[in-house]
């Protein structure tokens, strides 16, 4: 078992190294797309060690909801705390207390470095979707620190 | 109640393949951007230490431990210890030198290097390098300068990973001047 003091450093080491490599505004989204390959990958990586015991899945909500419960638990020690969805392939998952943006002040001092934060995390759904056959575009969003909602939207193959 | 009792060490434990699938990224990553694998290792290295400034307070706020009085408390510290809790692994330390200035931290087992293969075109590549950065920035900030290097590497073919940690100097706290 690792320590998830570890991760965290890791984590912002990560982010570090990505935006030093690149400057600018326009560079902005490549660091953020850049970050989201990372999680991708890793996410990929996790879901498949994750399910390799587990029944197969009955629909995409039931995905959705072991993502919410038994992934987000696995990575984050939490589940996540509310998920809606419109039924037409849109789903919000909002975690009040997500661990990545807990390091960081509550206030809005932080907010506009919020999104490097999440990125990684972005790509971790995204990626563990994909293996589990579903095709998405993971976005996130913070309005109050540290709650954040990710919206996944599901691509029809 | 205080914030520290409800929090257990237990909780701060976590799925160890997210931290090593992450690292795996990281070096993916630095492999793309990099063209030669010295630069990768130096990176890992600068990273490590980053790390390493930072982790040495978490280590102390939770584990209780002082001052170290020589190197040999040092060294069972960090295998007895701090790699156990970050790790999960206790490597075991040996092959002290004369002077008690070196030593060699063997480790059983890696786990950031659970499901690593380099290929034959990275072959100067050290995987690991992060954990000298990180045992390198942790020590300098315990007033300890220290030389830590990769001697022996499961991922290149030899029988154990070997970390070799050679103290160089203790280093001088400058205390502000008139504040005797």
């Amino acid at each position: 078992m690792a320590d998830e003091a570890l991760f965290q450093f890791l984590h912002n080491e990560v982010i570090q190294y990505v935006n030093s490599a690149e400057s600018g505004d326009t560079e902005n989204g490549r660091c953020v797309s850049k970050l989201e390959n990372m999680g991708f990958r890793v996410g990929q990586g996790l879901v498949e060690r994750f399910t390799k015991d587990t029944a197969r899945f009955k629909d995409e909500l039931d995905v959705m909801k072991f993502i919410c419960k038994d992934f987000w638990t696995c990575v984050f020690k939490k589940q996540i705390d509310n998920l809606r969805t419109n039924h037409q392939g849109i789903y919000v998952l909002q975690d009040n207390k997500f661990r990545l943006l807990n390091q960081l002040s509550a206030g809005k001092q932080y907010l506009d470095h919020a999104p490097k934060y999440l990125a990684f995390t972005c790509g971790l759904v995204r990626g563990g979707l994909s293996n589990l056959g579903v095709k998405s575009i993971v976005t996130a969003e913070v309005s109050v620190m540290p709650a954040c909602k990710f919206q996944v939207m599901i691509q029809k193959m | 109640m205080s914030r520290q009792s409800n929090r257990s060490t237990d909780s701060k434990k976590m799925n160890s393949e997210l931290f090593t699938l992450t690292y795996g990224a990281l070096v993916t990553q630095l492999c793309k951007d990099y063209e030669n694998d010295e630069e990768v290792n130096k990176q890992l290295e600068k990273m490590g230490y980053n790390i390493g400034v930072r982790l040495i307070e978490d280590f102390l706020a939770r584990s209780s431990v002082g001052r170290c009085q020589d190197f040999r408390e040092t060294a069972d510290v960090i295998a007895k210890v701090a790699f156990k809790m970050y790790l999960g692994i206790t490597p075991s330390v040996t092959n002290w030198s004369p002077a008690g200035d070196e030593f060699s931290l063997i480790l059983e087992s890696n786990p950031l290097v659970d499901f690593v293969e380099l290929p034959d075109n990275h072959s100067t590549l050290i995987y690991s390098n992060l954990l000298c950065g990180v045992l390198r920035g942790a020590l300098e900030m315990v007033q300890m300068a220290v030389d830590v290097r990769f001697a022996q590497d499961t991922l290149r073919g030899d029988n154990v990973t070997e970390i070799r940690m050679k103290f160089i100097k203790r280093i001088e706290e400058n205390l502000p001047a008139g504040d005797e």
